[in-house]
């Protein structure tokens, strides 16, 4: 099988599992335990703590492990917003963020508290001047991710901050996507709170962060224990936290040349469609977007019978957006940059990893176009 | 008026999370400086006294403001 589906599930690094195993067969107590093997545990996440913080230039003190991305941007949006009523109840969102973000959201409009959505241009970017003209005196917290998880597009996060920050209100970033496939760093953001996950390293599912700014005020959402400070309660899951440590390790030392390897991989994807499937468009930014991340919209080819069709010759893509392929509702991303719900519909996730090889991106592109050719031929479309 | 030398911020943290990041932030600060803590929880208001008491240092002053809670204490020894 060649994986081109990165984004959705990206394996585990073999020696990010290495690392967690013996968490799990080895007895470990608890980190908030007194005896040895307590101690044993609370420096197991001391040091993952370390590694995540060391990945994206922040303090250990300033990271919050949560289960998971979805669980980091929820932390985020809720917690912030909620712990800064005193100053107002209006928040900001772009409207191609992750559902994680657009739902919580959602819910703090139930609580009372009144949400502007900034739309992106058809290029897949939300323009900072946008966020500016959104920006009211009440506003107290605006959330735009630093890269689309469906089109791959790089945000404009510092521009956007600088701006949040002359109105006095906290910026959020969903970095969930670009962290791995970016060099990510919370200074040089200038961000209140940004968002990742060890998934997105190829590190083990079940450990996400929230990186939090010394001195950000947070309203916590799961209440009850002292881990994490008090700011999430819950026993801290060791194994997946100590992966995400490694995976975090791993990322930090080897991106650049991660990046090289699939901008590569992009390019010479990109030169043969241009040659034999000339009219397939890149959805997003075209060169401001994730490395190895393509989301192209091909026309006259429906993204859904593309994948059957692919997974029958042994190739795993996505349609345009993994959370929407089960709803068979058009992207909500793809629709903000004015695709049509059938157009939407007409595209395509090609996302590829640290080990893809240059041999697999050329024979899944051979198969892609195959069956663009099988597929239009059906529906009667000649390209 | 009391100048505290460093500020402890637990606002959002329920107790005894605030309790146990004073007893931190305490050890940062000299004999005879004053820590100040905020907090929002009104816990705080039992627990503080609570741990002063059993600790030897002084609760000097407790503030309310806007659901907000302003605690001085005092390190002793």
């Amino acid at each position: 099988m060649i994986y081109l589906d990165h984004s959705a599930a990206p394996p585990v690094d073999p020696r990010v599992i290495d690392e967690m195993v013996p968490c799990f067969r080895e007895h470990a107590g608890s980190p908030s335990s007194l005896h040895r093997l307590g101690v044993e545990a609370r420096g197991a996440l001391d040091r993952a703590r370390g590694r995540v913080a060391g990945l994206i230039g922040a303090g250990p003190d300033e990271i919050v492990f949560t289960a998971s991305g979805t669980e980091a941007d929820n932390l985020a949006v809720k917690g912030l917003a909620q712990a800064r009523t005193n100053r107002g109840r209006h928040i900001v969102v772009s409207s191609i963020e992750h559902h994680a973000v657009l739902y919580a959201a959602k819910t703090m409009e139930r609580q009372g508290f009144t949400v502007t959505q900034v739309p992106s241009g058809g290029d897949g970017v939300v323009q900072p001047d946008e966020v500016a003209r959104a920006m009211r005196d009440d506003t107290i917290l605006v959330s735009v991710m630093r890269a689309n998880d469906e089109t791959g597009t790089i945000q404009p996060v510092r521009e956007i901050s600088e701006i949040v920050h002359r109105h006095g209100a906290a910026m959020h970033t969903d970095a969930v996507a670009a962290v791995g496939r970016l060099p990510v760093n919370v200074d040089e953001l200038n961000v209140d709170a940004l968002s990742l996950s060890a998934r997105s390293l190829n590190g083990p599912p079940g450990a996400g962060a929230l990186y939090l700014k010394a001195g950000t005020r947070l309203r916590p959402q799961v209440e009850g224990g002292v881990q994490e400070e008090g700011r999430r309660g819950g026993h801290e899951n060791i194994p997946a936290i100590v992966g995400f440590g490694r995976a975090a390790e791993l990322a930090a030392e080897e991106l650049p040349g991660r990046i090289d390897r699939l901008k590569r991989l992009d390019e010479s994807l990109l030169r043969g469609l241009k040659g034999r499937l000339p009219d397939v468009v890149i959805n997003g930014h075209p060169h401001k977007r994730l490395p190895g991340h393509l989301n192209l919209w091909i026309p006259e080819a429906d993204g859904e019978s593309l994948v059957l069709m692919l997974d029958a010759r042994g190739v795993a893509v996505s349609v345009g957006s993994s959370c929407a392929a089960h709803a068979s509702k058009p992207s909500h991303v793809l629709m903000a940059l004015g695709r049509t719900a059938v157009e939407a519909r007409c595209s395509l996730l090609v996302t590829a990893g640290p080990d893809t090889g240059e041999s697999e991106a050329e024979e899944a592109l051979d198969a892609l176009v195959e069956v663009v050719g099988e597929l239009r031929a059906i529906a009667g479309v000649t390209a | 008026m009391i100048q505290p030398v460093l500020t402890l911020d637990t606002y959002g943290l329920l107790c005894p999370v605030p309790i146990m990041k004073t007893a931190a932030a305490i050890k940062e600060i000299s004999a005879g400086e004053v820590l100040e803590v905020l907090a929002d929880d009104p816990q705080i208001l039992e627990d503080m006294p609570a741990w002063c008491a059993s600790n030897g240092h002084a609760l000097l002053d407790t503030i309310e403001e806007d659901e907000e809670f302003r605690l001085y204490v005092r390190r002793v020894k």
